[in-house]
């Protein structure tokens, strides 16, 4: 690790936002580096300083009065009976509300999801870590995952439609080993995590914007597949074009 | 998290009695009092109010003023009100900063506008603004940082650059994580990450700065 690296992801030590592996890095490369070294010890030092000198605001009196005027009172109304109100209310809608609840459940999943597939791509650049192997060929890659993974995801070289295969990497994501299939367009890495799910239907693939990045799924032969990068979105879309079609024409996985 | 910009009412850039104006006319549309209202407004108190003085503090940050801050505040909570049916977490600490963001955003641009307020109030927004301080490149490895009092560091840290001092007291004051930080600002985790580098590199220089220079 380079100390423009640790620059940055010593703070990510210090936050304890680093994985294991990474934090094992930044302190292997600080053991090293008497500069870094003081760089975090003056950091902690700052830290704990500015937590002991507690430099929070307190609201003033007269702010929360003023909020709670502009709420709408309760005056008059028991707690008594707007519990009663709120008793005969959920009564009424107590079976719409359950397939609600499921919903949100389910977006919230997928959003932490979506989420975890974005800070994966993230640490798969930061690190110099993007590839366990490095290979061009699929015949290489693709065997390296057998053993590795449950399901082994389909690599498919798409080097000839302008995504260039670059190699594999084992990830996690929501507590689980996965595949990764990384890929380059031009500088742009894409990420394409492939996990096996339960539901067998296909899919179509679509796009949504998570924190900035890209991220595109859909889900084939029993497994999911998500494609992440700071492509634009387009580029994205006719990646996971090319990837589908590729895979239906060759049959792979 | 952008409900609060696109749903929420918008402080217009204007003459400042207008935006102070605006949350009473708010305050009577929202007098409903149908009972649907008031356990509403109820759910409401029992999950945002405990965040005021954390909401108050981050104002007080991003404006520098405490009466622009109250003002803000206050702006904040009757958006939330407004969007509270929408609210589905994950937290509600997060997702009321992020309102106070937007309105402190439509504060910087209604000062901008103005013209009425000093130059170093507006927002140095650009990634590339040079540093108050400048970065120290070699710091001696046995640099020893001095107990500062909260009014010096409060300062310090007021000091910095946006957007660095936004990140800055959303991490180290409020103890948001970085993907809440991401979440709340609008940014990728790695633009959190490099901003908040960045931040502690100026506050320890000014920190260091402070004592070879006391006041």
């Amino acid at each position: 690790m380079t100390c423009d690296e640790a620059d940055i992801l010593l703070h990510a030590l210090i936050d304890g936002e680093l994985d294991a592996g990474h934090a094992r890095e930044v302190e292997t490369h600080i053991a090293t580096c008497p500069r870094c070294a003081a760089a975090l010890k003056a950091y902690r030092e700052m830290n704990a300083a500015i937590a002991a000198a507690d430099v929070r605001f307190t609201a003033p009196a007269h702010l929360r009065q003023r909020i709670e005027a502009a709420l709408p009172q309760s005056r008059g109304t028991s707690r008594r009976s707007i519990l009663a109100g709120f008793a005969m209310g959920s009564a009424v809608s107590a079976i719409a509300a359950t397939g609600i609840v499921a919903i949100v459940l389910r977006s919230d999943d997928e959003q932490r999801i979506a989420s975890e597939v974005v800070s994966a791509h993230l640490r798969s650049l930061q690190a110099g870590h993007l590839t366990d192997v490095l290979s061009t060929d699929q015949h290489t890659v693709k065997p390296w995952f057998n053993g590795r993974l449950d399901v082994s995801p389909p690599v498919i070289d798409l080097t000839a439609l302008g995504f260039t295969l670059i190699g594999g990497r084992l990830d996690y994501i929501d507590g689980r080993a996965i595949g990764a299939v990384v890929y380059k367009r031009r500088a742009h890495v894409i990420n394409l995590f492939v996990a096996q799910t339960p539901n067998a239907t296909h899919s179509a693939a679509r796009t949504e914007d998570v924190q900035g990045f890209n991220i595109r799924r859909w889900r084939d032969h029993g497994l999911s597949f998500w494609a992440v990068s700071d492509l634009s979105a387009d580029e994205l879309a006719e990646f996971s074009d090319k990837f589908e079609s590729a895979m239906r024409t060759n049959g792979t996985g | 998290m952008s409900n609060g910009e696109k749903q929420g009412i918008t402080l217009v850039p204007g003459p400042r009695h207008t935006a102070r104006a605006r949350p009473a006319a708010n305050t009577t549309m929202l007098f409903g009092s149908s009972r649907d209202d008031q356990v509403r407004a109820q759910r409401f108190r029992e999950a945002a109010l405990p965040y005021l003085d954390d909401v108050y503090t981050v104002a007080r940050y991003l404006l520098r003023d405490p009466a622009d801050a109250e003002d803000a505040v206050q702006e904040c909570y009757l958006r939330a009100l407004k969007h509270f049916d929408s609210y589905r977490g994950p937290a509600m600490k997060p997702w009321l900063l992020a309102i106070l963001r937007n309105v402190c955003h439509a504060e910087f641009a209604r000062r901008a506008k103005s013209n009425t307020t000093a130059m170093d109030d507006l927002p140095e927004s650009a990634e590339t603004t040079e540093p108050l301080w400048q970065e120290s490149q070699d710091t001696p490895e046995t640099e020893m940082l001095q107990k500062r009092d909260a009014g010096t560091i409060q300062r310090m840290i007021a000091a910095l650059a946006e957007p660095f001092r936004e990140t800055f007291v959303l991490r180290e004051i409020q103890n948001l994580s970085y993907r809440e930080i991401a979440e709340t600002v609008g940014a990728p985790v790695g633009t959190v990450m490099s901003r908040l580098a960045r931040a502690r590199a100026m506050l320890r220089s000014a920190w260091l700065a402070e004592e070879e220079q006391p006041r």
